[in-house]
């Protein structure tokens, strides 16, 4: 099987270029797979990826215009020719290594930790388990990076707007029963860019690995602001 | 040398449920922590953690620190400190409330309280029926509290270091440990970060196996630098093989699965568990399962065309339990085994998983080791805890649920006491330039060119050694033919050359520092393995199968100089309770 790699160092390359390599398959074989028969050919090429299960959320890559996370995409599924490129949008390190910096700064602009201001109980807070229910596809990002980085809003304004990432761990909190900083959060979402450039545009569903749903945790959002009349 | 240098209190090496712990509590007391973390901090492998957190909460049936105390030293086959586990099995109570109230999402009981599920090896009152004491979030629980750590820190302001990989400890012209230069992936450039107190938190070493359930990154780094720092590594020969692994592949099956009411099949659809632990059957100790699949492998009733895996059977326990309590095994079975729990069993097969071994210390999380005149002497100024270090609670064999409760505990206790420590010795001491250059001459090492075996090869022969001749069930033969095998792959290493010597996010660069770390600590598990002549726990030996406490109811001790072995005795003296003496181990 044949697949083609974006590769760019900026050691020794002047502009980036697609590069083919034959890989052998095998049943059961995960696009992870198949880039580490590339690194064994070629040790020169890079990429990002660790747990190997879907987990760490390290290798995401756009393979034939969508992305995913390799290591859970059978190359069954792939249509040839395969080809493999950093994420959109994002700046190239080397190879499919992209700099995330943005990516991460717009989780720590969302606040995302639990705020509790009342004196803590000696056990745990109760929460029922209808509360406990409402952070289901939530708490479940793992930041791989793969809805923000398929996000038009994001690749226009990524120093403005938060994106889908950061505003589900956003309403992660909002909806926790545990967490007293709902106005706050709300305030801090203000303004034209933050949380209303999303345009449901629906990307960030559509790709993201874990099967979570950020545009309707981001309607969530929208929701509460108009109650709250922030 | 004209080497960057900054400046902390105290210096994390890894970012996983342990050195996160510990840096909050640094970062609390207002101490300028920096935590150097190979990738980001929350693709460490505590992420993976599924089942739960052990806690003798008595949320679902009464329970006791006391009965969790007796279960884990039994679990360990009594080669555990005594006073070590009394004190994590106490302080899981105050350390799983704290993460309920830092945001983690446990799974919920009807009255509000944390949910808490089966698990192997764990009993009420001292051996009786199973317990119910395991804290779970859903089968994510390493990422539910691996995720909520890094977001305390972020609020503690916590200076991270990702993406930067430790080389190697620095000393001062004493010899003390002040600090470890690192490398900066992106950049390639090598930074030195000078610490009052540095703490190894980098996780275990899975990888040293073929087939395993850890994460690319786990290459036993901290371990190794340790090594090479003189410290010797403990009871490196107990390494834990995951019953559950999906069959070929390895990928974890929690645990959590048997806890929920799964169990395992043999070819003949026959509930073989019952055979070999009559009483716990399914949740017996991770040691007892794991050679139970491989007996009925070995004597011909394993499943499949080759008859090399058994079955996990789930699908009575019903779509609406496998949603709710098991939604990521499902994911995973349904991806990488092609079978649906609901409907199917799943293939598995044991995996290598755990480090019951590692850097010892006392627990504080202090290292200590041999020296002058006691056998527990502390090495100022260093630090480890979590799955790289040993502070001897899991003894021969871990039980499910204490891994998490381990690197929490001991990677709150180590950030306390690092507090103690750099406010009673506040000056920071002097970088050795000759251990500057040492740690500068592991990177230089890598620039040599010309023909050379390549990493990637050597990595592959290694594995497979490892896998071939350390597996679980070990004879003389087997091992001995290992070890030599491993002495001949070490002798080639220097002759490894990298073709890719660029600078900038060079993984080949960063795979060529990873195998040799792992070299090392491959060859103390076999060396440590070959020397014990009993079984006992996850040391399983046909040519000497029962346990000998006579001989060897003792801790081993690999260095590095000269593949050398040392003892020291078990802790079996609890804090404040009666001891547990050693007694047959029946589940």
């Amino acid at each position: 099987m044949k697949i083609s790699v974006y590769r760019y160092n900026p050691d020794t390359d002047t502009k980036p270029r697609m590069q083919d390599y034959e890989v052998k398959t095998f049943q059961g074989m995960m696009l992870r797979d198949a880039l580490l028969e590339v690194k064994k050919q070629d040790e020169s090429f890079s990429f990002r990826h660790s747990c190997g299960e879907g987990v760490c959320g390290s290798d995401g890559v756009n393979v034939n215009g969508r992305n995913v996370l390799a290591c859970i995409t059978p190359i069954g599924e792939l249509k040839a020719p395969i080809e493999v490129r950093p994420f959109p949008g994002r700046p190239v390190i080397r190879d499919l290594v992209v700099d995330m910096t943005q990516f991460y700064e717009q989780y720590r602009a969302v606040k995302p930790y639990l705020v509790c201001k009342d004196p803590l109980p000696e056990q745990e807070i109760l929460q029922s388990p209808q509360e406990r229910d409402k952070l289901d596809g939530l708490y479940e990002c793992i930041l791989c990076g793969c809805c923000s980085t398929a996000c038009p809003s994001f690749w226009w304004n990524p120093e403005k707007f938060h994106g889908p990432a950061a505003l589900l761990q956003s309403w992660r909190f909002l909806a926790d029963s545990r967490d007293q900083a709902t106005e706050e959060r709300l305030d801090a979402l203000d303004g034209p860019y933050k949380l209303f450039r999303c345009h449901s545009i629906m990307n960030c569903v559509e790709v993201c690995p874990k099967g979570l749903n950020p545009t309707r945790a981001i309607g969530k959002i929208k929701d509460l602001m108009l109650e709250k009349g922030v | 040398m004209g080497i960057p240098t900054r400046h902390f209190d105290a210096l994390i090496i890894g970012a996983g449920g342990a050195g996160l712990n510990a840096a909050l509590q640094l970062a609390g007391a207002d101490l300028r922590v920096a935590v150097v973390s190979k990738v980001f901090p929350t693709r460490s492998h505590t992420v993976a953690a599924q089942g739960g957190v052990n806690a003798a909460l008595a949320n679902v049936l009464p329970d006791s620190w006391h009965w969790h105390m007796f279960d884990t030293v039994k679990g360990s086959d009594y080669l555990g400190d005594q006073d070590a586990i009394e004190f994590m099995c106490r302080e899981a109570i105050p350390t799983v409330y704290e993460l309920e109230h830092a945001g983690v999402p446990f799974s919920r009981l009807d009255d509000g309280k944390i949910y808490q599920r089966a698990f192997g090896g764990q009993s009420q009152n001292f051996g009786g029926d199973q317990a119910a004491r395991t804290c779970a979030a859903a089968d994510r629980t390493g990422h539910a509290i691996l995720h909520t750590l890094y977001q305390q820190n972020i609020r503690a302001r916590t200076h991270f270091f990702d993406e930067f990989f430790a080389i190697d400890l620095v000393r001062d012209a004493e010899g003390i440990i002040c600090g470890a230069l690192v490398l900066e992936i992106e950049t390639g450039e090598p930074l030195l970060i000078e610490s009052k107190a540095t703490l190894l938190a980098t996780g275990g070493w899975g990888q040293v196996f073929r087939t395993t359930s850890n994460a690319h990154i786990n290459t036993g780094d901290g371990a190794a630098m340790a090594l090479r720092a003189g410290i010797p590594l403990m009871d490196m020969e107990f390494f834990q093989f995951h019953p559950t692994g999906i069959a070929g592949k390895g990928m974890l099956i929690t645990e959590g699965t048997r806890g929920e009411g799964g169990y395992l099949i043999n070819k003949d659809g026959e509930r073989f568990m019952e055979r070999y632990a009559p009483r716990a059957k399914d949740l017996a100790s991770r040691d007892v399962v794991s050679r139970a699949i491989v007996t009925e492998v070995k004597e011909g009733r394993g499943c499949g065309e080759n008859g090399d895996y058994v079955m996990l059977k789930l699908d009575h326990l019903g779509e609406a339990v496998i949603s709710k309590r098991l939604p990521g095994i499902r994911e995973s079975s349904q991806i990488f085994a092609g079978v649906d729990p609901v409907i199917e069993p799943i293939p598995v097969f044991p995996t290598a998983h755990y480090a019951m071994g590692g850097i010892p210390t006392d627990r504080f999380g202090r290292v200590a080791m041999p020296a002058g005149h006691g056998s527990e002497e502390v090495v100022v100024g260093l630090y480890a805890a979590g799955e790289c270090a040993c502070a001897s609670v899991h003894g021969a064999n871990r039980l499910g649920g204490n891994s998490l409760l381990d690197i929490l505990v001991f990677g709150r206790l180590a950030g306390k006491d690092i507090i103690d420590y750099v406010r009673e010795n506040p000056y920071q001491r002097a970088v050795d330039s000759a251990s500057l250059e040492q740690a500068m001459g592991r990177l230089g090492r890598w620039e040599q060119t010309g023909d050379g075996p390549t990493v990637g090869q050597l990595r592959a022969d290694f594995r497979k050694c490892m896998e071939d001749h350390a597996g679980v069930f070990r004879t003389e033969e087997i091992m001995t033919e290992g070890y030599n095998k491993l002495c001949e792959l070490r002798d080639r290493l220097p002759e490894a050359r990298l073709t890719d010597q660029s600078k900038v996010f060079n993984t080949a660069r960063i795979e060529a520092l990873e195998l040799e770390n792992m070299m090392d600590v491959g060859m103390s598990i076999a060396v440590s393995a070959l020397h014990r002549q009993e079984s006992r726990g996850a040391h399983s030996r046909p040519d000497h199968p029962a346990r000998d406490d006579q001989t060897w109811l003792k801790h081993s001790l690999y260095y590095r100089e000269g593949d050398r072995m040392d003892y020291k005795p078990v802790r079996t003296k609890p804090l404040t309770v009666e001891s547990f003496p050693p007694k047959e181990r029946v589940y």
